[in-house]
C-alpha cells in the first residue's frame, strides 16, 4: 500500500508530523501496511466487513421498506496514543468524572454549588435533563454516573480537547471490542509488534461496577440489562454486553414492581432483580413519574430506586451534566469541588443566554459551530464556516428565539488520521471516545472508540451521518 | 429464564422448521412435475392448488395472483413476505425472534440464522427459477439442518434447549401431516387415477419430500401403498419425521420442563399431549384409512394447534402475577 501521496494540509495528522514524516508510535504500523498488497488489503477489508454482517453488527437504514442493513464502516488502518499520552488522558477524565459526579450530588442534595454562586441556578434547573423529582434522594455509594463516554478531540496543536461528556445512556463500547477483535483476525502479527494494551476486560469490569452497587443485605445479586427492545439501534450492544457479562438481558414488559422491589417474568414465576444497567433514557424508563406514553419503561421502578431496593446504572438525573451550558461550567465545577486546575482543557464556550456572548454570537454566526444544548447524534448543530446563509439565518432565529437552549464554539480543525477511501489514504477527521466506569474506583480501559468523519473535509464523526470507527490502540510504552 | 425469552427460543426453532418444510413441499411439488401429462394451465393449477391447500394460504393467493403456475407458486411460497408462511416470511421472523435473545443463543446458532437471512435477501424468484430450483431449496434445507446440528452441538441441555426441541417437533408433526394430507387434495378430483401411474408418482412425491423413501423401503420392503406410507408418516414410533415420533419427542421435553414423569401430567399441555399419543400408539393404518385419512389428520392438527396454545399459556404468556404469593413459591433459576 502506498502512502508516498499522503497530504496533511496543514492539520494535525495523527501519523505524519508537519514535515511529512511518520511520528514514531506509528513507524512499525506504517511499515507494516506499506508492505501490504493491494489485493491482501482488499481481502482484509472484506474479511473484516463480512464478519461484521454475520455477526449482525449492522444498523438498519430507515425510511427504506426493503429494511436494508448496513454495517458501520469500520476503517482498517488503526489509531494509535502512546503511553504518556493515554496518561494525560486518564488523569484528566479521572478527575472531570470525580468532579461530575460530586456535582450531580451536590445539586441533588445540598445544593451549596448554587448557593455558593458557582453555578448559576437558573441554568441548572432549567436543564431539560434535571429531575427535580430526585431532589433529596440518596443513591448507591454516591456514585451517579457509572458508565461515562466523554468525547475528545485533537486541535492543530495536538491538544486533547474534551468536547462533551455523555453521563446518561453513552453507547459504542461494543463497536470497540468488536473492532479491536476484527483486526486481531486479520493483522494478528502487527500487534506484538508495537506493544498494544488490551481492553477485552471491558465487560468484566463493569460486571464489577454493577456489583458494587448491589443493595445492602443481597448474597447472590441478579443482575440485568435493560433495553428498549430489538428495535433499538444499539440492541446490538445491549445483548453483546449482556452475554459477555453472562447477565439477562430484559424488556420493560418482562418487568414488573410491587412493595417496591422489581422482579423478572420467568417461565417459574417471579424473580427479584436487585441492579439494572439500564440502557433507557429517564424520560422512557417510568410512566408513572417521566413520560406517561412511555411503553419501553417500567411503571414503579422509579420508587423500587428511591426504596433502596434496586442499583440503577446510571443514575436519575445525570444528564444534567450532559447539557451544553453545563459543560461550560465544568473547569469551575472542578475547581470548585477539587481545588484543581482542569488536566483537559475544554473548548472555549459562549452561552447565548449571556448578554455579552449573545451578540458576539449573533454578529459572528458564519465563523462559529452554533449547537443546540441538549442534542446529541451530530444533530442541532451548525458549523458556520460551512453552512449555507440560509442555514445560518434559521440558526440565528433559533438562538434569538430561546437562547438557554444554545451555545457556540470556534470550530476546531479535529485532527486527521489516514484513513482509506477505497481508493487511496487520505486524512479524515476523528474524535475519541474513552469508557469511564466509576464503581469502587474510577477506571477506563486503554483504548475506546475512535470515530472518523469519512466523507472528505467533514468534522462530523456520527455513524448516523456517515461516521465509521477505527480501532484504538493504547500502546505499553 | 424469562418467559419472553422461552417464546422466542420456541418460536425460532418453529420458523426454522417451517420454512424448511416449506422448502420440501415446493421442491417435491417442482420434481414431480416433469410427471404431469399436459403442462397446459389447467393441470399445472391442479398440480399447484394442492399446496394452496394444505398450507390454507388459498384465499391470499388468489387475493394477489391471477393464476397458479409453477412461476407465481414459487414467489408465494418463497419469497412473499406479504404471506406468512413463505420461507422468506419465516426466515425473517425466526431471525426477528434470534435477534431479541441473541444474548441467551450460542454464536454459531445467531450466526447461521442471519447468513440465512442475508441468502434469501440476496436471492429472487426470477434467478432460482432460471439458475434451477433444486440447488435452491437443498440450500434451504441445508441452513436449517445446519442450525439444528449446531444446537445439538452449541446449545447448552438446558431449559431453553427443551423449548427449542418442543418448537421444532411440533411444527415438524404439524407440517408432515399437512405434506400427507396434500396428498388428500392432490386425490380427489381425480379418483379415477387411483392405482395408476400418477398415483405412483404422488405417493413417492409425499414420502421423498418427507425424507422418508429411504426408510420406507427398508421397513417394509414392498412397492409403495398408502397403508404403509400412513403407518410410516403418521404411526411411526422410529422415524423420525412421524407424526408419533415428533409428539413423542415435543412430549418428552415438555416433561423435562415440569419434572412430570411420563405417563402422568401436571397441566393441560400434558394432558392433551399424553392422550394424543396414547390414541396414536395404539391405531393401525386401517384405523386410520377407514375413518378417513382427511378426517384423521385434521383431527390430529387441530389438537397439535391446541397443545401449542396450552404450551404458550403454561410458559409464555404474561399472566397477572401477585408477587407477595410468588415469593412463598421462590423463583428458582434452574
Amino acid at each position: 500500500m502506498d502512502f508516498s501521496n499522503y497530504l496533511c494540509d496543514n492539520f494535525y495528522d495523527e501519523m505524519f508530523d508537519a514535515k511529512g514524516v511518520v511520528r514514531p508510535h506509528y513507524k512499525s504500523v506504517l511499515e507494516s501496511f506499506s508492505a501490504l498488497s493491494q489485493s491482501d488489503f482488499d481481502r482484509c477489508v472484506s474479511e473484516v466487513d463480512k464478519s461484521f454482517l454475520h455477526k449482525g453488527i449492522t444498523f438498519t437504514v430507515y425510511n427504506d421498506d426493503q429494511g436494508t442493513e448496513k454495517i458501520f464502516p469500520f476503517d482498517m488502518i488503526p489509531r494509535i496514543i502512546p503511553k504518556n499520552e493515554w496518561d494525560h488522558i486518564e488523569a484528566g477524565l479521572k478527575q472531570r468524572i470525580y468532579a461530575i459526579n460530586l456535582f450531580l450530588k451536590d445539586i441533588y442534595t445540598d445544593q451549596k454549588i448554587i448557593k455558593d454562586g458557582v453555578v448559576p441556578k437558573d441554568y441548572i434547573f432549567s436543564a431539560p435533563h434535571y429531575r427535580k423529582e430526585f431532589v433529596g434522594i440518596r443513591v448507591p455509594k454516591d456514585i451517579y454516573v457509572h458508565i461515562c463516554g466523554t468525547d475528545l478531540i485533537r486541535n492543530t496543536e495536538g491538544d486533547y480537547l474534551v468536547l462533551e461528556d455523555n453521563c446518561r445512556c453513552p453507547s459504542g463500547v461494543s463497536y470497540m471490542l468488536e473492532g479491536r477483535q476484527a483486526l486481531k483476525r486479520v493483522f494478528p502479527k502487527m500487534f506484538p509488534s508495537v506493544g498494544v494494551q488490551s481492553v477485552s476486560q471491558y465487560p468484566d469490569q463493569l460486571l464489577k461496577v454493577l456489583k458494587h452497587i448491589v443493595p445492602s443485605g443481597v448474597e447472590n445479586p441478579t443482575i440485568a440489562v435493560l433495553t428498549p427492545g430489538a428495535y433499538n439501534s444499539a440492541y446490538f450492544e445491549h445483548c453483546f454486553l449482556a452475554h459477555q457479562m453472562g447477565v439477562n438481558i430484559v424488556e420493560g414488559q418482562d418487568l414488573i414492581v410491587e412493595n417496591n422491589r422489581i422482579y423478572m417474568k420467568t417461565i417459574y414465576g417471579l424473580q427479584q432483580i436487585d441492579v439494572l444497567y439500564r440502557r433507557i433514557d429517564d424520560d422512557f424508563i417510568d410512566p408513572t413519574v417521566f413520560r406517561k406514553d412511555s411503553l419501553l419503561g417500567v411503571p414503579g421502578i422509579v420508587d423500587a430506586y428511591r426504596a433502596g431496593n434496586l442499583g440503577l446504572a446510571n443514575s436519575i438525573g445525570t444528564g444534567v451534566a450532559d447539557d451544553k451550558v453545563i459543560y461550560y461550567f465544568i473547569p469551575r465545577i472542578i475547581k470548585y469541588y477539587l481545588g484543581e486546575d482542569p488536566i483537559l482543557k475544554s473548548v472555549d464556550t459562549f452561552l447565548a443566554s449571556e448578554k455579552e456572548d449573545f451578540s458576539y454570537i449573533i454578529e459572528n454566526m458564519e465563523n462559529l459551530v452554533v449547537k443546540s444544548a441538549n442534542e446529541s447524534g451530530g444533530y442541532g448543530m451548525l458549523i458556520g464556516p460551512h453552512a449555507s446563509k440560509n442555514e445560518v439565518d434559521k440558526f440565528r432565529a433559533a438562538v434569538k428565539e430561546n437562547p438557554r437552549n444554545f451555545i457556540a464554539q470556534p470550530p476546531i480543525a479535529l485532527s486527521r488520521h489516514p484513513s482509506w477511501t477505497g481508493k487511496n489514504f487520505e486524512g479524515r477527521h476523528i474524535d475519541l471516545r474513552p469508557y469511564i466506569l466509576y464503581g469502587d474506583e474510577i477506571s477506563i480501559v486503554p483504548g475506546g472508540l475512535t470515530r472518523v468523519a469519512l466523507k472528505k473535509g467533514s468534522l462530523v464523526v456520527n455513524s448516523s451521518q456517515g461516521g465509521g470507527s477505527k480501532d484504538t490502540w493504547v500502546l505499553y510504552s | 429464564m424469562l418467559k419472553r425469552v422461552a417464546d422466542s427460543l420456541y418460536w425460532l426453532s418453529r420458523y426454522v422448521e417451517r420454512a424448511e418444510n416449506m422448502a420440501r413441499l415446493v421442491d417435491v411439488s417442482l420434481q414431480h412435475l416433469p410427471n404431469v401429462q399436459n403442462l397446459d394451465n389447467e393441470s399445472l393449477k391442479k398440480h399447484w392448488e394442492p399446496i394452496l391447500l394444505s398450507t390454507g394460504d388459498s384465499d391470499l393467493f388468489y387475493k394477489v395472483y391471477q393464476e397458479a403456475n409453477s412461476e407465481t407458486l414459487t414467489h408465494f411460497l418463497t419469497f412473499d413476505e406479504n404471506n406468512p408462511s413463505s420461507i422468506q416470511s419465516c426466515i425473517l421472523a425466526a431471525r426477528q425472534n434470534a435477534h431479541m435473545i441473541r444474548d441467551q443463543i450460542s454464536e454459531e446458532m445467531w450466526e447461521v440464522i442471519n447468513l440465512l437471512y442475508h441468502f434469501l435477501k440476496n436471492q429472487d424468484a426470477k434467478k432460482v427459477w432460471e439458475e434451477g430450483p433444486f440447488s435452491f431449496y437443498k440450500k434451504v434445507k441445508e441452513f436449517s439442518h445446519l442450525f439444528q446440528g449446531l444446537t445439538a452441538a452449541t446449545f447448552p441441555r438446558q431449559e431453553g434447549y427443551d423449548f427449542v426441541e418442543m418448537g421444532k417437533f411440533i411444527e415438524r408433526a404439524d407440517k408432515t401431516g399437512r405434506i400427507l394430507d396434500m396428498k388428500y387434495h392432490l386425490l380427489l378430483p381425480e379418483i379415477q387415477l387411483i392405482g395408476t401411474g400418477l398415483d405412483h408418482a404422488q405417493w413417492g412425491a409425499v414420502l421423498l419430500a418427507c425424507s422418508a423413501d429411504a426408510a420406507y423401503r427398508k421397513t417394509y420392503l414392498s412397492e409403495l401403498k398408502p397403508k404403509f406410507i400412513v403407518d410410516i408418516l403418521v404411526l411411526s414410533r422410529t422415524f423420525p419425521r412421524s407424526i408419533h415420533y415428533c409428539l413423542m419427542e415435543f412430549n418428552n421435553a415438555l416433561h423435562r420442563r415440569t419434572g412430570c414423569p411420563l405417563g402422568s401430567y401436571s397441566n393441560e399441555a400434558e394432558r392433551i399431549c399424553g392422550k394424543l399419543l396414547a390414541d396414536l400408539s395404539f391405531k393401525t393404518p386401517d384405523d386410520i384409512i377407514s375413518v378417513g385419512l382427511h378426517e384423521q389428520l385434521a383431527e390430529i392438527e387441530e389438537t397439535i394447534s391446541l397443545i401449542s396454545l396450552l404450551l404458550s399459556k403454561q410458559y409464555m404468556f404474561f399472566p397477572v402475577v401477585d408477587p407477595a404469593q410468588e415469593e412463598q413459591n421462590p423463583a428458582k433459576n434452574q
